[in-house]
């Protein structure tokens, strides 16, 4: 949490020397809380002030960058408890995990689906972040062989699990040159897995179901030189993860406790545990299996929890051409809310029909909201069409108004009388049917 | 050293609703369903009370849908053309209480008339003896020509009468008001919109504790975060003391998870969408939690297997309380 400047001024020598360019180090101390100067323009700053000032300046919550070669995935630095006060920042990094008892056809198989895995949402690509390895076998060349497989096949960043030392230094001795994360330190093993994080600059991940363990370890942990930790909050179901995580999030920023100002990973045995998980502020997800469906639906909820909520997501208004329209191919108006255009614009797409998108601008709004808030009504449809001069490439003008503003028909006709006005259906899915039963018969 | 960890203490608290009444109370009812009553964030039982769990609703129509997934129909089978047997099954399904929707046009393409609609709600309460929540056609008018003959028909059962909307609040409070019912509020997506609704409906003299308002949402992928930002926005200044906000929340995540087409189409997707029914009861279960994590109290589902997850996911959230 940021120092206030009467709070710095007591860390500063309060000698009024000037030579930080300002009459007074009360002076210098507003500044620098502004942010408007640098520390190192005051030459006297003793090095315990030094650090102190260091440390608040730092985020609530640690950055931690998972990396391999040509991967990154950054977790942390989130300042929020609900993203409506500013906006999460760094989605969670999902994982899905793989066991080193898994014959090597069957890991170098899966390995590659959930490398190739890509889907599209809105315009983007959305994929999965890496791979969690776990040892079920207590064997440290059976996690190598493990590591090597996988590695044969994707380059995406690892999380390396399990209880016994000697194993995730056989997977991590193949991992040179990259950052994975290796898991689950506790109370037991803390020294020897610190040890090894510390050896292969590894971030350590630690695993308890009790705040107190979590800020005793990782001050221990941090006083061994290891700072890049992240915690797995264990809890004894769903519930209890989410008061646990809670209580992490909630310290770190409200708190400004440094002790628990780290990423959080949980492990998902559920659809229901990883979709709370993204929700309410877990930095990686592990999810125990691979299904195409469930991780859409997940990459999907990351992406809509992360986006920001200042700037909604939007399309440019305008004229857009769908499977090469003609003259007299039909109009369609929607909004330039980004999830709506895309699924209006799929929909077309996919049903191979040629039409012309007429996106109007109604401030990112999808057509429902835009119209009860006065932004999508006959003035803005009107406006659109002429601000793309559409009326003058056509040859026929065939208008078509999303179903759920229905009520809309009589305004736009007299606000466009050279156009026909059709209401087409109200959700994007049924787009194909109405085009075909309705607009191809004429 | 043990940690202090910071907890919100809230001025304010959610009102409670009780839906439904006992025969002892005027209705017919055998069981009433109470929501609210919390005086902090969702299921965070170590700094405030969460008296009440949040309820699942199955939504069933008054006759045989037209454009509910085929997923649907496959789930519920031939009771979905009669709401008796619908009401009975979605009771073993393990529903808490009943949304029963009304078409806007009967089996014959005509408009459904007053007297179809009360049928159907009266062989609904007669089939089932969980508390019922009734929506209209969602059309203003359509909703005013049906719902007031219902709300006349089963005075004193405690139903909720939806879809209450700045267009025709006036007309269904009013007869909530005189035959004991309760409102459903919607509006859309807006926090001053929500309070905006409720001040109305307060001012016409229904006591608050008799609505229950429903932000609307959209699904998982399409505009979910407005839904979730909104409605923790609301839960927000309820606990912060604002009045008008204090109501709890209801909630369609079946509505909204299946009319998109991950889960209304199964051909011609992509394939990275994976198998078309888990897909589907993913996005229902996943839209529910998302918005069950934000402040739900009712949550409105459709899918038997949906109802079970959500379920099983409300008693772990709930018994977390004895963890802490
Ligand atoms: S240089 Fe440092 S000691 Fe001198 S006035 Fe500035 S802040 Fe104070």
């Amino acid at each position: 949490m940021a120092l206030s400047g009467i709070q710095i001024y007591k860390l500063l020598p309060q000698t009024n020397c000037k030579e930080c360019g300002f009459p007074t180090c009360l002076a210098f101390a507003m500044k620098l809380a502004a942010k408007q100067v640098e520390l190192s323009s005051c030459p006297y700053v003793s090095e315990a002030s030094k650090a102190q000032l260091e440390e608040s300046a730092a985020p609530p919550i640690r950055l931690i960058t998972l990396k391999s070669n040509g991967y990154e995935v950054k977790v942390g630095n989130e300042v929020v408890l609900y993203r409506h006060e500013k906006t999460f920042y760094n989605k969670s990094g999902l994982f899905v995990k793989l066991h080193t008892s898994q014959i090597e056809n069957a890991l170098i198989e899966e390995t590659r689906r959930i490398n190739q895995y890509q889907v599209n949402y809105v315009g983007m690509d959305l994929e999965v972040d890496g791979i969690a390895v776990e040892d079920d076998t207590h064997d440290p060349a059976k996690m190598k062989a493990a590591v090597t497989a996988i590695r044969s096949v994707s380059k995406k960043p690892l999380i390396l699990i399990s209880s016994a030392v000697d194993v995730l230094e056989a997977g991590l001795s193949q991992l040179s040159g990259e950052t994975p994360l290796v898991c689950c330190a506790n109370s037991t093993n803390w020294e020897k897995f610190a040890e090894l994080a510390g050896k292969y600059k590894a971030i350590l991940a630690i695993e308890s179901d009790k705040i107190d363990e979590f800020v005793e370890l990782t001050e221990k942990i941090k006083s061994k030189g290891i700072e890049d930790l992240v915690l797995i909050p264990n809890g004894k179901n769903l519930g209890h993860n989410l008061i646990l995580q809670t209580q992490i999030r909630r310290a770190a920023i409200k708190a400004n406790l440094r002790a628990l100002g780290y990423p959080t990973l949980a492990f998902c045995s559920s659809p229901v545990e990883a979709a709370q998980a993204i929700t309410k502020y877990a930095g990686f997800v592990v999810l125990d299996e691979f299904a195409a469906e469930l991780i859409y639906s997940l990459l999907v909820l990351r992406q809509n929890i992360y986006t920001d909520p200042q700037k909604p997501i939007q399309v440019q208004p305008g004229l857009y051409e769908i499977n090469n329209p003609k003259e007299n191919d039909p109009v369609l108006v929607t909004t330039n809310f980004s999830i709506t255009y895309f699924s209006v614009a799929n929909e077309v797409e996919g049903s191979g029909l040629p039409a012309w998108l007429l996106v109007a601008d109604a401030e990112g709004m999808s057509v429902l909201t835009a119209w009860a808030a006065g932004k999508f009504d006959a003035d803005r449809i009107a406006k659109a069409v002429k601000s793309t001069n559409v009326t003058d490439k056509l040859s026929k003008h065939l208008l078509i108004l999303p179903g759920s503003v229905a009520v809309l028909s009589g305004e736009v006709e007299a606000e466009l009388p050279d156009w026909e006005i059709r209401v087409g259906p109200r959700e994007a899915v049924d787009i194909p049917k109405f085009y075909k039963l309705a607009l191809q018969v004429n | 050293m043990p940690v202090e960890i910071p907890k919100d203490k809230w001025p304010g608290s959610v009102r409670t609703v009780t839906i439904g009444a006992l025969p002892k109370d005027g209705g017919t009812r055998k069981c009433t369903v109470t929501v609210g009553g919390e005086t902090t964030m969702p299921f965070l039982h170590y700094e405030g009370e969460i008296p009440n769990r949040p309820v699942v609703a199955i939504e069933i129509m008054d006759r045989q849908p037209d454009d509910w997934s085929p997923l649907l129909a496959e789930a519920w089978k031939d009771v979905m053309d009669d709401p008796a047997k619908w009401a009975v099954a979605a009771e073993q399904a393990g529903a808490d209480l009943l949304v029963l929707e009304l078409s806007l046009n009967n089996r014959n393409g005509e408009p459904t008339t007053p007297d179809e609609a009360v049928s159907a709600v009266k062989s609904v309460l007669a089939a089932s003896g969980l508390p019922l929540i009734v929506f209209g056609p969602g059309q203003a008018e359509a909703d005013n020509a049906l719902l007031v003959p219902i709300s006349e028909a089963t005075k004193g059962e405690r139903i909720v009468l939806g879809i209450c909307e700045d267009k025709n609040y006036r007309t269904i409070v009013a007869t909530a008001m005189a035959n004991d019912h309760l409102v459903s509020a919607r509006t859309a997506m807006d926090v001053n919109l929500a309070k905006q609704l409720n001040i109305l409906i307060s001012d016409m003299g229904l006591p608050l504790d008799r609505i229950l308002m429903d932000p609307t949402t959209g699904a998982l992928g399409y505009g979910i975060e407005y839904g979730f930002s909104v409605m923790e926005r609301l839960r927000l200044a309820a606990l912060q003391g604002d009045k008008m906000t204090q109501l709890p929340m209801i909630v369609t995540p079946g509505y909204e998870a299946w009319k998109i087409k991950e889960s209304k189409v199964g051909e011609g997707v992509p394939e990275t969408w994976g198998d078309w029914l888990n897909r589907a009861i993913n996005w229902e279960t996943l839209t529910a939690i998302t918005l069950l994590e934000s402040g739900a109290d009712v949550l409105v589902l459709r899918h038997p297997e949906s109802v079970k997850r959500v379920k099983r996911a409300i008693d772990e959230l709930m018994s977390a309380k004895e963890l802490v």
